[in-house]
């Protein structure tokens, strides 16, 4: 469903991202690994719209979606996270939820004043499903908390949530495990795998948690100093020499 | 510790002389046509050094100062309670402020006329307030020329009404409509602007609609202004003595009552005051409304925003267009109630005060801002026997506010939305 060719980026005279291709089949979890610095959030900004690559295609679904600015993205139904949680910290949990649901909700103001009945069921959809992803990651009883208040575990786990409600087909998580404990990487390890598995959704994945990237993809890409180094099933990468050689340092 | 306390205290003291001395002690006086200038008596000079002693001593015994006021007990022992049910408090808060409004229906009956003039200006300036609450407390765009669309909503009745003559409810939805025009046009260069960039933009518009009210001379009368707009009839029944209009009677003829120049001033109130609580009820709905989470999202964080298909320029252009909706309100009951407007009631000090109160009221927060939009509008008017030092003490409120309550005089609460239990 989704196909990177070739995708370049260049900032004046850096070349951060250099002929990057990967694919994402649907009901698949792939992987970008890599060590830091090595472009994999160039590469999820590409895709997710906040740059406009220097280079390549990206097509989602068929179309070509590069270039093209990242609200128009998002809804297409290509969401991401970030590596650092972008909550709206001030606003209320269930808030958060609500606001990500703008484009599925009645924003004609008239109607909005008046309260149409029209108006009064989206609203009420959108409640509910924002009441149903709470329960599905454990934050019903702290909807009405500030976001800025959560514990950090928590917010990442509100941060997938407020994708999910937005009934993405692919979703960009960009190091959702980093700055968690071990507990809390593993029910974030059956949490993405349920998405895929009960909501069908695909996942592309940048991870440093090598148990986490390990256990739950389909797929890796590794990409090095911009470059794609290799890609293949998990037990292909594990026993790749590059890849041992980039990780470790040549012996 | 106690040197470098009293080294401080000893800079704070002089510098309270230094400040105080010359701008109370000195006095400019006219002899015939030569102005001298004027030492101070002992008495003022007493008073100013009794100052530098006062502000000495606090500086240096600051810590067992504060302490002391820490060890009292808490004037408000309610504040140590346990806060109501979210929608109890919900409900008795929707009373007090219904009750709050029908007295305010009633009220200019039994005062004076000049209270009654000036509640009138209070309501515009919580109109104002209220209409820029949207631009800089929802959606966190700081506009420092809001003033500007309050001059396009008056000089659209005051225009319309001498070339056109149009009455004063067709100009409220014109002028407000206009001045939301505006608004859209002004956001679409700003978009990309945030922060300080975005507050000089808005600076240099108000200051260009301003100039140009000024300089257009064969249009606006430039700084001569505009007189004789018309007062607002109800019904076709006008409030001076004499009809001016054909077709329309006059009220105290129609009611058989004796003519007061009262009634006029009393229905302007009212009018104004229809159109505060409109303008409240209309944005506290939009605030729960997509539009208003969109606004705030916006604020919180852009990036994130956008990531879930917020679309930047929708957001900001609404933010933009409403808040300038309501200056363009506030602009044509300006102009209804002084009957003449020139360039010169819109200055960007004007801006300055909308945004000091939105800043006092806490951003965000709708009581707050009416709050404040009538402590800085009626205190001024109380303390008239201290005209000049009127900018003195507003800006010792403004410190005294930072310091004690930075958050505002009331800060914004967020709505407590119900979640049913998924069965």
């Amino acid at each position: 469903m989704l196909e990177v060719q070739n995708l370049s980026m260049r900032f004046g005279g850096l070349l951060a991202v250099d002929e990057v291709s990967l694919d994402v089949q649907e009901h698949e979890i792939v992987s970008i690994i890599g060590p830091n610095g090595a472009g994999k959030t160039t590469v999820f900004n590409c895709m997710s719209g906040f740059y406009k690559p220097t280079g390549g295609k990206i097509l989602f679904e068929g179309k070509e979606v590069q270039g093209k600015p990242d609200y128009k993205i998002s809804r297409l139904g290509m969401v991401r996270t970030f590596q650092h949680v972008r909550l709206f910290s001030q606003m209320t949990v269930v808030e958060n939820l609500l606001v990500a649901q703008h484009r599925h909700l009645n924003t004609n103001l008239i109607s909005g004043l008046l309260k149409t009945p029209n108006y009064r069921e989206r609203e009420q959809k959108s409640l509910d499903r924002a009441a149903y992803w709470l329960d599905r990651v454990g934050l019903l009883d702290l909807a009405n908390r500030e976001a800025g208040n959560l514990a950090y575990g928590q917010q990442r786990r509100l941060e997938i949530a407020r994708c999910m409600v937005t009934e993405p087909k692919l979703l960009m998580l960009d190091e959702p495990a980093a700055g968690l404990n071990p507990a809390e990487t593993k029910e974030l390890n059956q949490l993405i795998v349920s998405l895929k598995e009960d909501y069908n959704v695909s996942v592309v994945l940048i991870e440093h948690d090598m148990s986490l990237v390990m256990d739950i993809s389909d797929r890796i890409n590794v990409i090095n100093q911009g470059r794609p180094l290799a890609s293949g099933t998990p037990e292909e990468i594990r026993q790749n020499d590059d890849v041992i050689k980039a990780y470790l340092g040549e012996a | 510790m106690a040197a470098n306390n009293f080294r401080h205290a000893l800079f704070c003291a002089i510098i309270t002389l230094i400040i105080s001395y010359p701008i109370i002690g000195f006095n400019l006086e006219a002899q015939g046509i030569d102005v001298t200038l004027t030492g101070a008596d002992a008495s003022t000079i007493v008073m100013v050094l009794l100052a530098a002693v006062i502000v000495f001593l606090f500086q240096m015994f600051r810590e067992q100062i504060m302490g002391g006021l820490k060890s009292l007990p808490h004037p408000l022992p309610q504040s140590s309670k346990e806060p109501m049910a979210e929608n109890r408090r919900a409900k008795i808060e929707s009373w007090v402020l219904t009750g709050i409004v029908v007295l305010a229906l009633f009220w200019p009956f039994f005062v004076s006329r000049g209270a009654v003039d000036l509640a009138t200006l209070v309501l515009i300036y919580i109109m104002l307030a209220l209409g820029l609450n949207v631009v800089v407390g929802l959606a966190g765009l700081l506009d420092l020329g809001y003033v500007a669309f309050y001059a396009v909503g008056a000089y659209t009745f005051a225009l319309l009404s001498q070339y056109v003559g149009i009455s004063f409810w067709l100009a409220l939805p014109i002028g407000a409509l206009l001045a939301a025009l505006f608004g859209l046009v002004l956001g679409f260069p700003v978009l990309r602007l945030r922060g300080d960039y975005l507050a000089i933009v808005t600076l240099g518009f108000g200051e260009i609609i301003r100039i140009l009210l000024n300089n257009w001379t064969t249009l606006t009368g430039g700084p001569n202004g505009i007189g004789g707009i018309p007062d607002p009839t109800l019904f076709g029944m006008e409030f001076g003595r004499r009809v001016k209009e054909e077709g329309n009677t006059s009220f105290h003829e129609t009611f058989g009552i004796a003519y007061s120049g009262e009634h006029k001033v009393i229905f302007l109130y009212l009018i104004a005051l229809v159109l505060a609580v409109f303008t409240a009820l209309v944005i506290r709905r939009f605030m729960r409304m997509p539009v208003g989470r969109a606004w705030e999202a916006l604020r919180e964080d852009e990036i994130a925003a956008r990531s879930l298909g917020l679309s930047r320029t929708a957001v900001k252009l609404s933010a933009f267009t409403i808040g300038a909706f309501f200056a363009g309100f506030a602009g044509t009951v300006f102009a209804s109630k002084q009957g003449f407007i020139s360039p010169e009631s819109f200055v960007f000090l004007e801006s300055a005060i909308i945004l000091a109160i939105v800043v006092l009221g806490g951003m965000g927060s709708q009581i707050g801002v009416v709050l404040a939009a009538i402590a800085v509008t009626i205190l001024p008017e109380l303390a008239r026997e201290f005209s000049e030092y009127r900018m003195l003490i507003f800006g010792a409120a403004m410190v005294l506010m930072m310091v004690w309550r930075p958050q505002g005089l009331m800060p914004m609460r967020r709505i407590h939305i119900e979640l049913k239990r998924q069965e």
